[in-house]
């Protein structure tokens, strides 16, 4: 392919599309347009659908309306926006209707920073919608990535019918970069596992091998019942415990055995780290200068780059290097990963977080400073 | 009527979930009676229909029929019916919601389905409540009703949903009663077959919470006020005089041809596909 110099808003619209995404409802919001507005010209020349709808809730409801009669089906928001889309992210959950709600992050809490850049979403990402339901969330932290994660995205909510976020921060959305984007037969597609069984014998809900029920498209002729109420392997609403258990930790089955392939993650120069930083998005390019200037100056430091935050991949810090002593987990929030990095360290080593929210970058000098 | 009573028998799930939650005396049976007579008589095929519904008593609704059903969050069911619609042009959506539900927490959502034209129809149950929730007070409680939060009367004006859904454009809009069932049938049955957005106005009793709160007496009182109540806008010679003396209209009340949402976008993707001009 030939290298074209791209956004990673626009990036991530070509990503969704040669993923499969047909079907895209979004309302405007900054820094997320330059997608809804992609989608716009993009979609009707494929014979997709694009519709502006009137508010975020809408725009949720109306792709998973859309997911339900057979189309991949995406949003993309930023905060105030996907604060607005939490309930429904909660049915896509408890419906299983798979989604991808892109949410191009900016500064907060309420109206915050539109233009600036944040990661201030993280934890809103896992616990957003109420209620215990598993989430899956990626962030890319180049254009490249941007691309690659929508793709992922897209395949992770098909094959195990969930909603998925892709958090992107502002710099990723509006940053631009020369790339080369992988030929489109390349490229690994998976759609959802549709039933072929006669009509009547099809269970809707029913548990199987991998924990994720076969999904029928709405008008295919396999006329079944849908709810956002706790429901029975037929989709129809129940309250008995036997089913509400079964059908509650069905839901934390499928995505835990698919943890393998759901946590993303790289790592650079840590085999005989004694320093790790861990981060993601634009911050992991700033890390990764830090680690080369670290090195130059004879520190064994190292970079773990978080691609996949939710689940959160407890393995990546758990395999760590004997060596690594510190770790220290640069963001722009007030520690939201940090949290879940002192989790699942357990006190092995020293944490430490280094946190800027104050709409800029975080500069290879402030991490340097804060670790000297 | 013998022979309808069977024909919805085919259109309800059997295996499960009888009987239906709604209280003794309620119109919502009644309203999913001429729903699927509706369906029957325009032939559609169980396989071509979407229910839609939202939250509340009216909710469930989708729960009972045999079609490709979808009971979705509080006010949102036109905005999930929106997706499947334009997702899949070919299927018949019918969306079913209450009053609280379409006009309140879905207010934004009813008068945008309005404006967009899209082709689906909406059915309002209006039974001037909260019923699920234990009788609050509703978009459509009529000034000074009591509710259980206006345990003094209601102070704030109810919506005419009729003037709200013309004024957002809808392409169809009619009222009509659990009372007068045969004249219901009628306008489900064109409200389904009207191209655009539909909206078909069920005035329906909740004689457990709203007829006790306003002691307006028995289920069969409350049916009977919806006779006494109402008058139809084809009995040109007294509405003018019954309306102005506190009666309410029912019949059609817009039935007029615009541009479909789903038609208009078939436009737009062939305006996009066209080859660049040279």
């Amino acid at each position: 392919m030939e290298p074209r110099l791209l956004m990673g808003n626009e990036a991530c619209v070509e990503g969704a599309l040669a993923a499969g995404v047909r079907f895209y409802a979004g309302y405007p919001i900054t820094p997320s347009n330059e997608i809804g507005e992609l989608m716009a010209r993009r979609l009707p020349r494929l014979g997709g659908k694009f519709i502006q709808m009137e508010d975020e809730i809408g725009s949720m409801a109306a792709i998973i309306g859309a997911s339900i009669a057979g189309l991949k089906a995406m949003t993309a928001t930023s905060g105030p926006g996907f604060s607005l889309m939490q309930e429904n992210i909660g049915f896509a959950a408890m419906a299983e209707a798979p989604c991808v709600v892109v949410n191009v992050m900016r500064g907060g809490p309420s109206t915050g920073l539109p233009t600036l850049p944040s990661q201030g979403d993280v934890q809103q990402a896992r616990w957003g919608t109420h209620g215990d339901h598993p989430m899956i969330a990626l962030t890319p932290s180049s254009v490249r990535e941007a691309f690659d994660l929508t793709v992922k995205a897209v395949n992770f909510s098909e094959k195990y019918r969930t909603p998925v976020v892709l958090l992107m921060d502002e710099v990723i959305g509006h940053l631009r970069e020369k790339v080369v984007l992988p030929q489109p037969e390349s490229i690994e597609i998976i759609d959802r596992a549709k039933p072929t069984c006669p009509p009547e014998w099809y269970r809707p809900f029913e548990d199987n091998k991998t924990g994720v029920p076969l999904m029928a498209s709405f008008g295919d002729g396999y006329r079944y019942h849908i709810t956002g109420l706790t429901h029975d392997e037929m989709g129809f609403p129940t309250t008995k415990p036997d089913e509400v258990d079964a059908a509650i930790n069905r839901l934390f089955k499928k995505i835990r055995q698919g943890f393998a392939e759901i946590m993303l993650y790289e790592t650079f120069l840590i085999e005989d780290a004694t320093l790790v930083l861990v981060a993601y998005g634009s911050v992991a390019r700033t890390a990764k200068s830090v680690v080369l200037h670290l090195r130059q100056n004879g520190k064994k430091a190292g970079l773990l780059k978080l691609s996949t935050l939710w689940p959160f991949p407890r393995r990546a810090i758990e395999s760590l290097p004997v060596t690594v002593r510190e770790l220290y987990v640069p963001e722009m929030n007030m520690g939201q990963v940090y949290r879940e990095v002192n989790r699942v360290n357990q006190g092995r080593r020293k944490v430490r977080k280094i946190n800027k929210v104050d709409g800029e970058l975080i500069t290879p000098q402030e991490i340097l400073r804060a670790i000297a | 009527m013998a022979y309808h009573t069977i024909d919805v028998y085919q259109y309800l799930r059997h295996e499960k979930k009888f009987p239906l939650i709604w209280c003794a005396g309620c119109g919502n049976g009644i309203v999913l009676g001429s729903i699927i007579r509706a369906v029957h008589a325009l032939g559609l095929s169980k396989d071509e229909v979407v229910m839609v519904s939202g939250i509340g008593c009216s909710g469930r609704t989708s729960t009972y029929v045999d079609f490709n059903t979808l009971h979705t969050t509080h006010g949102r069911a036109l905005a999930f019916a929106t997706g499947v619609k334009f997702a899949r042009p070919e299927l018949t959506v019918l969306v079913v919601m209450g009053d609280g539900d379409a006009l309140a927490i879905g207010g934004n959502h009813f008068i945008h389905a309005a404006r967009r034209n899209i082709d689906l129809t909406a059915f309002i149950y209006n039974n001037s409540i909260y019923g699920m929730t234990g009788g609050q007070v509703s978009p459509t409680t009529p000034l000074g009703k009591i509710a259980t939060t206006a345990p003094f009367g209601n102070i704030e004006q109810s919506f005419d949903i009729m003037r709200l859904a013309e004024a957002a454009g809808a392409s169809f809009a009619a009222r009509g009663t659990v009372f007068d069932t045969e004249k219901l049938d009628e306008l489900a049955e064109q409200a389904i077959q009207k191209k655009g957005f539909s909206v078909l106005e069920i005035l329906s009793p909740c004689p457990t919470i709203y007829g006790r709160h306003n002691r307006l007496g028995s289920a069969v009182d409350m049916l009977r006020h919806l006779e006494e109540d109402t008058v139809p806008l084809d009995e040109v010679e007294r509405v003018a005089d019954a309306v102005r003396s506190g009666k309410i209209p029912t019949g059609i009340f817009v039935d007029i041809t615009r541009p479909e949402f789903c038609e208009s976008y078939e436009g737009i993707v062939k305006k996009a596909q066209a080859p660049p001009k040279a």
